[in-house]
């Protein structure tokens, strides 16, 4: 028996933090975790960092006891926070579906970052994953030098994660082929990966598990065996309920990011938040928001997370060669490539959105024309 | 009033939740534990003599009382019937009321206890006869206007004590902090009665005093339950709703004289009481008793569960999963069980409740699949069933002989909806018709028929949707004053609505005597018929009635009935609108011309079914196409007509066309004899180029003016044919156009080349249907 010790996210890495482009969610949200740790009181499962009730408590927002204000990680269902939670809390894998940009990465990533303080073992699935990525590859320089040896294994995010007790995160489970994704049933069932050129295996230690995230418009792809489907416990993150709602998670992203990116300040217009929010609100279920108009929906998905880009993208414009203020004319070039993902058809839905609805509603005189123009 | 403040000792009130299992698993402990020699429970006091069937009723029942007296008002004149007819409307949406109970409520298990255990028991709400003439009166005077008025009131004196109390324990969901503190405890704990008491004490302080009906209600609950002390009863268990607790818990804080100054001079009516069989879907759907619960399955299955009630119903919706073609595994249900009870241990909850065991349903059994889950979810949380009451019931006499009819026919009142198909030809399923239909009669829907599914169409098929809903025992006993048994009920109830009834109604009305095999009904409702017949002067009335009656006389063949008699009332009225008819159709503008014209047609349908008098009638109709001054719709469709029938050859049909093209003619006449000649179908063009080449010539011969004006008409014509009609009506045309009818037209060159893949991807389907 033996374990791989893969080097922890060690000191220097966090000393890089600061200047990442994109930290890590327990980087970014340390102080919060740490205030979370101090008052929570509650049974921790073995290997677990928090208690699964401090795990909602840092997802879905709160202020603690001594002040701390925790920020909202997930805006929208607490029921689908809650089975997520406990899911993990059962030591069963958690397969996270929904539509592109219903933040199924973002949730996993948090989840992660708050049971075992680390979000960064993780697997992309796509159509080249190889099965060395969940189980374990060679240094082959060492191989053919000194032979099989437990120094020459270069283990996977996955067996990593077992040997520390961690969660492993496969993004995209279901664009791997299907073999790769089958590898992972050992994993979930016996909790352990044998390695049978050294005769030793991988036992995973408490607090292992796997989040893993899947596309549901890419459903038959390569649909999990029902092998290893029961091995899961599946969550389908819904679009948000409410326009309040998402104008919300894009109001907190957008803030987010711009601060990460060091984007001038630009003070970020509710009215323009609101109003791409109820364009792609609309696009989406297909009626106006007042249920008075049908409208034809476009090809793509647009979830809120390209709501996000649109702002963000506006923001930038605005800063670097606006006055400084986000206007209508700064988001209509993103709103018109988020929703014209096809040339022929989503061009005439947008023309047909500007002309039946931006056109005639009030207070929307600016949009309608930045967005003409941006079309001609 | 010293007396009686010594005895409060010997009461034991018991606050419950309306169909709360947890509630009735307190009060059967409290029960054995008090061992009462008198229980009240909240419920109308009417129904004290029914109490002695509790042993026969299986649950979902409820209490129904109804007004006692449904006297038949037979005034003569039109006023005293108005009055009358409106009296009997308000009785069947006002005049009675409903006290449904489950096997969990804790009404249903204090009654149970106290059966077995012979002890008394009596109900202490306001009598139902108070609620009723209330209801009624209100309905009156206010008749409708203010009637949700009278609807928000009940809500307002429950100020939802449970939200105040849920809010102050920190929870967000009433429903659900109750579910936690009592419905979800197991056996064995210590009484929440007194704690419940308590806590509603301290809500109602708040609330203020009790006014209106509630007020009145509990100083009802408070004077059973002293004329009981007084009677001498030592240990008295008190069963109502969490909110009465207190008022009758501190019965010396409350002052005799105050309470009987209330129930002073209150309106009454004269009611009867029953048990009827009710079903959990209506439980689900609060029903008069303020009360509703939203998922009666729930419940249910945690009453009844002996242990472990998580691992048990997601069993049991694993079993129903497979039922339904999906794989769930037993492992499926382990895993779900230990979802549902980390969830509810992260939810702070002390056990898994719905919520809980509807997301491992969905997470872990459904793997994701809303939809499914949604459907186990669904019919488990509801878990469909309907009551059954014994035959020692009462009921009204009509619902006896619905039963024995239901029995003799093997046909069993469900709560689901169920599909029958009904062969006429055989004895037993004629009979199962006939009785739907007289149910129809009589305001029974408990069968709907559906149009035919599936290939089998003909007259002696019949198909229903059946489900009976607990009202229809309320319709039943609305339905008693028509008859004793549901033949002399359907019987009376027809020839009452036949006194009223317009010619239309009429005809439908003797067409369900005919289903309904109402033979005794028939000579009332064809003498009815004759008279309106002979009186009504709108022809198009006489018309519509027509067909219904030809359809009649063929199904009374079918069914083996009589037909004479219903065959010359057709005829008869075939007679008058023969008469009527050249009269009926001058001066009509276009839009009644159309109508006309298939009121015409429909005659004639019905005409050609009954076939006596066929030759008169086209005679009639051979005497109106010649007429001047007929609109040109119905004098085209009169002539197509006869054509069809072989009445005018083609030679003269000819004439005739020509006549209405010809110049001298008003073109919009033209086109409107032309529509009228065509509707329907226009292929009788295709096989006659003469025909063609008249209305051609025409064409070609009109300004480019008037040509324009028609267009439209024109266009409304022919768009009217599907596209293969058109196709080949146009191929006449340019038959016409390379000239003769007989010439066989040129055939374009076939351009070989570009023949040549059509042709081999024919061929090679040809070798393959040929192989």
């Amino acid at each position: 028996m033996t374990t791989i010790e893969a080097s922890p996210a060690g000191t220097e890495s966090a000393a890089r933090a600061g200047t990442a482009l994109r930290p890590h969610a327990e980087q970014t949200y340390a102080a919060e975790l740490k205030a979370l740790a101090e008052v929570d009181d509650r049974t921790r499962p073995p290997g677990w960092k928090l208690s699964p009730w401090a795990v909602t408590r840092y997802l879905l927002g709160a202020t603690l006891d001594d002040g701390t204000e925790i920020t909202p990680k997930y805006i929208g269902s607490r029921r689908v926070v809650e089975v997520a939670v406990a899911t993990l809390a059962t030591d069963r894998a958690l397969l996270l579906i929904g539509v592109p940009g219903t933040a199924k990465t973002w949730l996993s990533e948090h989840l992660a970052a708050a049971i075992a303080g680390d979000s960064t073992l993780l697997v992309q699935g796509t159509a080249g994953t190889s099965e060395e990525a969940v189980r374990y590859g060679w240094n082959y320089a060492r191989l053919l030098a000194e032979g099989p040896s437990e120094a020459a294994l270069v283990p996977s995010p996955v067996m990593t994660a077992m040997a520390r007790g961690s969660i492993g995160r496969i993004e995209e489970l279901t664009r791997m082929p299907s073999d790769v994704q089958d590898g992972l049933i050992t994993v979930l069932s016996e909790k352990a990966l044998p390695v049978a050129e050294l005769g030793i295996e991988v036992q995973a230690q408490r607090g292992f598990n796997i989040i893993a995230t899947a596309n549901d418009r890419d459903r038959g792809v390569n649909d999990l065996s029902s092998a290893l489907r029961r091995r899961f416990n599946t969550v389908v993150l819904p679009v948000p309920d409410s326009a309040e709602d998402e104008v919300r998670i894009v109001t907190q992203r957008v803030e987010q990011l711009g601060r990460s990116l060091e984007l001038p300040e630009v003070p970020t217009s509710l009215t323009e938040i609101q109003r791409v929010v109820t364009v792609f609100r609309e696009l989406r279920s297909g009626v106006t928001e007042d249920n008075g108009t049908k409208l034809k929906s476009p090809s793509g998905t647009l979830s809120t997370a390209e709501a996000i880009s649109v702002i963000t993208n506006g923001i930038a414009l605005a800063a670097h060669f606006g006055d400084g203020i986000l206007r209508p004319a700064d988001v209509a070039a993103g709103i018109q490539g988020a929703v014209v993902q096809d040339r022929v058809a989503d061009g005439v839905v947008w023309r047909e959105y500007l002309e039946t609805v931006a056109r005639e509603r009030e207070g929307w005189t600016d949009f309608y024309r930045a967005c003409r123009e941006v079309g001609a | 009033m010293g007396s009686s403040r010594t005895d409060t000792s010997k009461v034991s009130v018991l606050g419950v939740r309306h169909h709360g299992p947890g509630s009735a698993r307190a009060v059967v402990a409290a029960l054995d534990e008090i061992e009462p020699d008198l229980v009240l429970i909240e419920g109308p006091p009417e129904a004290d003599a029914l109490t002695s069937l509790v042993g026969g009723l299986e649950p979902p029942v409820a209490l129904l009382v109804h007004l006692a007296d449904t006297p038949k008002a037979k005034g003569k004149d039109a006023e005293r019937d108005a009055e009358a007819a409106e009296a009997a409307r308000r009785r069947s949406t006002d005049g009675w009321a409903f006290w449904p109970f489950a096997s969990f409520s804790p009404e249903w298990a204090a009654l149970r206890h106290a059966h077995e255990n012979g002890v008394p028991v009596r109900f202490c709400d306001l009598p139902a006869s108070h609620t009723l003439a209330e209801r009624l009166a209100a309905a009156e005077t206010t008749d409708g206007e203010e009637e949700e008025q009278e609807e928000t009131e009940p809500p307002r004196e429950r100020i939802d004590p449970l939200g105040v109390l849920a809010a102050a324990a920190g929870y967000d969901d009433a429903e659900r902090w109750w579910d936690d503190v009592v419905e979800q405890r197991g056996d064995g704990e210590p009484s929440p009665f007194p704690a419940i008491a308590d806590a509603m004490a301290a809500v109602r302080a708040e609330a203020g005093p009790a006014t209106g009906r509630e007020a009145r209600r509990e100083a009802h609950m408070r004077q059973t339950l002293r004329a009981a002390l007084r009677q001498g009863h030592e240990r008295i268990a008190v069963v109502c709703g969490a909110w009465h607790a207190p008022a009758l818990r501190d019965l010396a804080d409350y002052k005799v004289k105050d309470d009987v100054a209330l129930l002073k001079g209150l309106p009454k009516v004269k009611t009867a009481a029953t048990w009827v069989p009710w079903t959990h879907g209506r439980l689900a759907s609060a029903g008069g008793y303020g009360a509703g619960v939203t998922s009666p399955g729930w419940y249910h299955h945690l009453f009844t569960a002996p242990d472990r009630p998580v691992h048990r119903w997601l069993t049991e919706a694993a079993r129903l999963l497979r039922e339904e073609g999906q794989q769930v595994s037993s492992s499926h249900v382990i895993e779900g069980v230990r979802l549902a009870e980390t969830l509810s241990v992260l939810r702070g909850r002390p056990l898994a409740g719905l919520d809980e065991v509807s997301e491992a349903v969905t997470a872990v059994l459904c793997e994701g699949e809303g939809t499914r889950a949604a459907l186990v979810h669904g019919r488990m949380a509801i878990g469909e069933r309907l009551g059954s009451v014994p035959p020692e019931t009462p009921m009204v006499p009509l619902q006896r002989d619905l039963i024995a009819e239901q029995k003799r026919l093997r046909l069993k009142p469900e709560a689901f909806e169920r599909d029958l198909d009904l062969d006429l030809r055989k004895e037993s399923h004629r009979a199962r018709s006939v009785l739907l239909h007289r149910l129809r009669l009589l305001g029974v829907e408990w069968g709907i028929p559906t149009p035919h599914g599936g290939g089998g169409r003909g007259t002696f098929r019949e198909s229903w949707r059946l489900r009976w809903h607990p009202e229809m025992d309320v319709a039943l006993i609305e339905a008693a004053r028509w008859g004793t048994t549901v033949s002399s009920a359907a019987v009376a109830r027809t020839v009452e609505i036949a006194e009223a009834a317009e010619l239309p109604t009429l005809t439908k009305l003797t067409e369900q005597c005919l289903f309904a095999d109402l033979g005794e009904a028939l000579p009332e409702v064809l003498a009815r018929l004759t008279d309106r017949a002979a009186t009504d002067a709108d022809i198009t009335h006489l018309m519509s009635a027509l067909p219904p009656l030809a359809r009649s006389t063929r199904y009374g063949d079918v069914r083996g009935t009589d037909g004479g008699h219903l065959r010359s009332v057709a005829r008869e009225i075939l007679t008058r609108v023969r008469i009527g008819l050249v009269g009926a159709v001058r001066g009509l503008d276009d839009d009644a011309a159309g109508r006309f014209v298939q009121a015409i047609d429909e005659t004639n349908g019905a005409a050609t079914l009954l076939g006596d008098d066929l030759t008169e009638w086209l005679d009639t109709l051979a005497d109106l196409a010649v007429r001047e001054n007929v609109p040109g719709r119905i004098a085209g469709r009169v002539n197509r007509i006869l054509t069809d029938a072989g009445r005018v050859d083609a030679e003269e049909l000819r004439r005739r066309l020509g006549l209405v093209m010809s110049p001298g003619v008003e073109p919009t006449r033209a086109v409107a004899w032309l529509e009228g000649f065509l509707q329907g179908s226009g292929l009788i063009l295709v096989h006659d180029d003469r025909l063609l080449g008249l209305i051609d010539t025409w064409l070609l011969g009109l300004s480019e003016e008037r040509f324009v004006a028609i267009l439209p008409l024109l266009r409304r014509t022919f768009g009217a044919f599907g596209g293969g009609e058109r196709q080949e009506i146009g191929t006449a045309v340019t038959r016409l156009d390379t000239g003769g009818g007989t010439r066989v037209r040129e055939r374009r060159p076939v351009d070989e080349r570009r023949a040549a893949p059509a042709v081999a991807a024919v061929l090679g389907l040809l070798e393959r249907s040929g192989a």
